[in-house]
């Protein structure tokens, strides 16, 4: 681990206009145009993260905790750059490589073998940088002959297991996880999170978001919990998971308390400075 | 601190090294590659069938034409199959790529949302699926020429690579609006089916343009297609190359390239959200 910054926000709110895309389409908003030219003008922003600051040193591996819509995926996705922020900065250095969710980036009438390549080159490779690695890849799957069979005969593990290993054979800097390692079975994932560790020794940084706090306590470094939006905790993995578990049972029924909770963590800003 | 390589920009592909190093085109190409290769390989799982129905589609269309015309049409076209099979092919290639740009982006989303590759990478592959087509499909054209005593000629050897690269700008061009509009309109495929179906008789594919009364003339300058398909007569059926015609096409493509990469330009850094 080294004190270079892989990633960092730096006031980072993402706003979502929900309803950007027209839903009965172009038909739609010509036969009613003066109404959806009011609802565009009038329509209030989601505002997804708020005001979220913090930086994740190389070679760390993180873990993004907290209940389903928090804001995990979207972090994500800032760190990746598919979307912007809409006010803060973000910053991420290197190759960036998400892993990718079942089947996404891969064919299912194709063989595992013309799939690697698909997949990689998508991810970034070129595809003689793939040629390279075709062999560790396959055997990191440990498909063996089925690696040429079409992917419609795979299992959804099988699936898993192959953009697992197209993945980590990227050599990526930053390694965004959501969620993904579900399907493998328990030796493929427990494979999974020993190579994950080999990569913070790699310097490679991890990014890891799961509702499996198991898994989260043991591979990560630091912990950081979203709750609607906003940053609530951060630090060592026992006390942030042991903190989610307190806020579960409240956040649950309370909507309105939400923002006198979320204040008396500034802390959030000073730790990441 | 913050200052090799932020991410904070849309468009830009997360393995680019420098703004155009070397990498970043050899990637490029080798995506382009890799999905076209995946759309071969997902079509022609059974190659001679494959190509059989590329070829037949458009052959089906022209004999139909040809026999229902031959009794009842007001304008005469000396070998008139020749005249159709020479519009219908690049027609049918123009065609397909335009209704298929529907689904280039969304039909990706999952990758779109996640990964930060060069999303125009997913309208070049598209099109360059359908010229491939097009393109192997030209020998049946030129087996009528012969059949009908036109003799190819010598300069067809630069001159369809030419015309093929013109038609391969306009559709990317065009490709790259109706995919990028169709994210957020989504019901944009019945529409350009819909403009496909009126274009195609809008323009000169399967009657000679002299049929049309002097004060419409003009729309064969404003119609996109025309110049174009007057090139592709031009070169299979009348056996000369039309020069302004040519020309026309040539502006019209770049002009359709233009706003098409402005547009998707313009809206790529929304594409993961809204896919
Ligand atoms: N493209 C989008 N357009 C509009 N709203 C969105 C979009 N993506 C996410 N949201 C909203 O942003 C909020 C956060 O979503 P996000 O996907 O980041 O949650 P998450 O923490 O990953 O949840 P989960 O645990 O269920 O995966 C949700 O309220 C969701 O509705
Ligand atoms: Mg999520």
């Amino acid at each position: 681990m080294s004190d270079e910054v892989a990633i960092a926000f730096d006031h980072v709110s993402k706003e979502y206009h929900v309803d950007s895309a027209i839903p009965g389409g172009v038909k739609e908003l010509v036969l009613h145009l003066p109404s959806h030219l009011r609802r565009l003008r009038e329509r209030e922003p989601l505002r997804v993260l708020n005001d979220v600051s913090f930086e994740i040193r190389r070679g760390q591996c993180v873990s993004f905790i907290g209940r389903n819509g928090a804001g995990k995926s979207t972090t994500l996705g800032l760190i990746a750059g598919v979307i912007r922020p809409s006010s803060g900065t973000v910053v991420a250095r290197g190759r960036i490589c998400p892993l990718l969710e079942l089947g996404a980036g891969f064919h299912h009438e194709l063989s595992g073998r013309d799939n690697i390549v698909l997949n990689g080159v998508l991810l970034g490779m070129t595809r003689a940088e793939v040629r390279e690695r075709m062999d560790q890849i396959i055997a990191f799957s440990e498909l063996g002959r089925l690696i040429d069979q079409p992917l419609r005969t795979y299992s959804s593990g099988m699936i898993a297991r192959l953009g697992f290993s197209v993945a980590v054979h990227l050599e990526p800097d930053i390694l965004l996880v959501d969620e993904a390692l579900s399907v493998g079975d328990e030796a493929f994932q427990e494979k999974c999170v020993d190579r994950m560790k080999a990569f913070m020794e790699d310097d490679v940084t991890m990014v890891y978001v799961s509702h499996a706090l198991n898994t989260v306590e043991e591979i990560s470094d630091r912990v950081f919990l979203l709750d609607q939006g906003h940053l609530i905790a951060q630090g060592a993995p026992h006390e942030v998971v042991e903190e989610y578990h307190q806020r579960l049972g409240v956040t649950s029924h309370a909507a309105g308390p939400k923002d006198a909770k979320s204040e008396p963590q500034p802390a959030t800003k000073s730790q990441a400075a | 601190m913050s200052t090799a390589t932020g991410n904070i920009s849309g468009g830009r592909a997360t393995t680019a090294s420098g703004p155009l190093s070397h990498r970043r085109v050899r990637h490029y190409v080798d995506l382009v590659t890799v999905l076209v290769a995946k759309e071969f390989r997902v079509r022609y799982k059974s190659t001679v069938l494959g190509y059989a129905w590329s070829v037949m589609h458009p052959l089906a269309f022209a004999l139909v034409f040809c026999f229902i015309f031959s009794f009842m049409s007001k304008f005469e076209v000396e070998n008139y199959i020749i005249y159709l099979i020479a519009g219908l092919f690049p027609w049918q290639c123009l065609s397909n790529s335009i209704v298929g740009a529907n689904f280039y982006f969304l039909g990706n989303s999952s990758l779109i949302k996640k990964v930060k590759f060069d999303r125009a990478a997913l309208v070049t592959a598209g099109v360059l699926n359908e010229i491939i087509h097009f393109a192997v499909s030209i020998p049946v054209v030129m087996l009528f020429m012969l059949w009908y005593g036109h003799l190819p000629s010598l300069a067809w050897l630069w001159l369809v690579p030419m015309l093929v690269a013109v038609q391969m700008a306009m559709a990317i061009g065009l490709c790259l609006i109706v995919a990028t509009c169709n994210l957020f309109f989504r019901d944009l495929e019945r529409l350009t089916t819909i403009a496909m179906h009126l274009m195609f008789y809008v323009t000169p594919i399967i009657y000679p343009e002299n049929v049309l009364p002097a004060e419409y003339r003009w729309t064969l300058w404003a119609n996109p297609f025309a110049p174009l398909i007057r090139c592709w007569h031009g070169l299979f059926y009348y056996g000369e190359f039309p020069a302004t015609a040519f020309l026309g096409a040539v502006l019209w493509a770049g002009a359709m390239l233009a706003i098409g990469y402005g547009v998707y330009r313009a809206l790529v850094w929304r594409f993961a959200e809204i896919v």
